[in-house]
C-alpha cells in the first residue's frame, strides 16, 4: 500500500513538474538581476520588474558609464529574454564651493593674528583680507599661515611691503 | 585649471605625504587647499613648496588650510614664542581678559583645540585658559 502511495505522489510531482522546466520564474530573475546591479554603486537609484523574462529597469543611474554597461550586465543572467531600459542618468554633483568664513569671525580671526605684528593693518571686505603695512619676510610667512586659518576667499599682500 | 598646473608639485607633495582629507578647489582665481597633515613637518614641508613656487606668497591666488591632526588631549606643548611669555585668556579671543602666562620655552598641557587659532591649556602653575595656537608647539 505505502509503495502505491509513493508512486501516485511521483507522478503527480512529475505531472506538474514540466511547468517549471520552461526557466526560471520571474520572481527568481528578478532577485538574479537586482543581485547583478547591487555590486555596481551607480545602479543604486534602479529598480527591477520582470514579467515573463522580459525586464524592464527604472529609475536614475549616476553616469553615462553604468547606463551604457547596463543592457549587457542584465541580459547576461540567465533567463532574461529582452531588456527594457527605462532609466535616466543623474546630473552630475554640483562642483565643490570652497567654504568660506563670514566676515564678523574673520575680522576677529584677523585682528587676533595680526596683533602681534605692530607694523601691519587689515582690512576685511567680502572675505578678502587685504593688508597694508610692512612685516618680515620671516614674520609674513608665519602670518599667512594663521590667515589662510581662518578661512578668507583670499589673503590679499598686495598693500604689504614685505621686508 | 590653470592654477591646478602652476601648483602641481605642492599638490602632488601633499597627495604623496599622505595629507587626509584633502580637498582641492579651484574658484574664481584662488585654489582653495584643505586638509590634515600627518605631522607638522608635512604641513612645513607644504609650505615651503608653496614658497617656492610663489615666492612670499604675493600673488595671493592660494588659500591653504592644511592643519596638523589634531593632538589628543593631554598632550603636552612646548611655548615656542619669539622671546616674550604666552599670554592665557579666559576665552578664544584676544579682547578676553588675561587670567595668566605661559613662560617662553614651558611646557604645557593641551586641554582641548577650540579652533585652529585658539587651544585650551593648562599651565605647568595649573591655570587653565586659552592660548594662541601659533605659539604652541606639540611635543611629539
Amino acid at each position: 500500500m505505502k509503495k502505491l502511495l509513493v508512486a501516485v505522489a511521483l507522478l503527480t510531482a512529475s505531472y506538474y513538474l514540466p511547468a517549471c522546466k520552461s526557466g526560471p520564474k520571474d520572481a527568481d530573475i528578478k532577485t538574479e538581476v537586482e543581485a547583478a546591479l547591487a555590486t555596481e554603486p551607480g545602479y543604486a537609484g534602479v529598480s527591477v520588474a520582470v514579467a515573463e523574462g522580459v525586464v524592464t529597469v527604472n529609475g536614475e543611474v549616476a553616469d553615462p558609464g553604468s547606463k551604457s554597461g547596463l543592457q549587457s550586465r542584465v541580459e547576461s543572467v540567465k533567463g532574461v529574454k529582452s531588456v527594457k531600459d527605462n532609466t535616466s542618468v543623474a546630473a552630475p554633483p554640483p562642483p565643490a564651493e570652497p567654504v568660506i568664513a563670514a566676515d564678523d569671525p574673520l575680522t576677529k580671526g584677523v585682528n587676533d593674528a595680526i596683533k602681534d605684528y605692530p607694523g601691519v593693518t587689515a582690512t576685511v571686505n567680502d572675505g578678502v583680507i587685504s593688508l597694508s603695512g610692512e612685516i618680515k619676510s620671516a614674520d609674513w610667512k608665519k602670518l599667512k599661515k594663521s590667515l589662510d586659518g581662518l578661512r578668507p576667499k583670499k589673503t590679499d599682500p598686495t598693500g604689504l611691503k614685505i621686508k | 585649471m590653470a592654477l591646478q598646473d602652476k601648483y602641481r608639485e605642492l599638490l602632488d607633495a601633499a597627495k604623496t605625504a599622505g595629507v587626509s582629507n584633502f580637498q582641492v578647489i579651484e574658484k574664481e582665481g584662488v585654489l582653495y587647499v584643505d586638509g590634515e597633515a600627518p605631522s607638522g613637518a608635512v604641513k612645513d614641508q607644504l609650505w615651503s613648496i608653496y614658497d617656492k613656487i610663489d615666492p612670499n606668497f604675493l600673488a595671493g591666488d592660494v588659500v591653504m588650510n592644511v592643519n596638523v591632526a589634531a593632538a589628543a588631549p593631554g598632550t603636552k606643548a612646548k611655548v615656542t614664542t619669539e622671546k616674550s611669555n604666552l599670554n592665557i585668556r579666559k576665552g578664544p579671543g584676544t579682547d578676553q581678559p588675561l587670567i595668566g602666562k605661559a613662560a617662553h620655552h614651558s611646557i604645557v598641557t593641551l586641554i582641548s583645540k577650540t579652533n585652529d587659532q585658539w587651544w585650551l591649556v593648562r599651565t605647568d602653575k595649573g591655570e587653565e585658559g586659552y592660548a594662541y595656537a601659533e605659539y604652541l608647539t606639540p611635543e611629539a
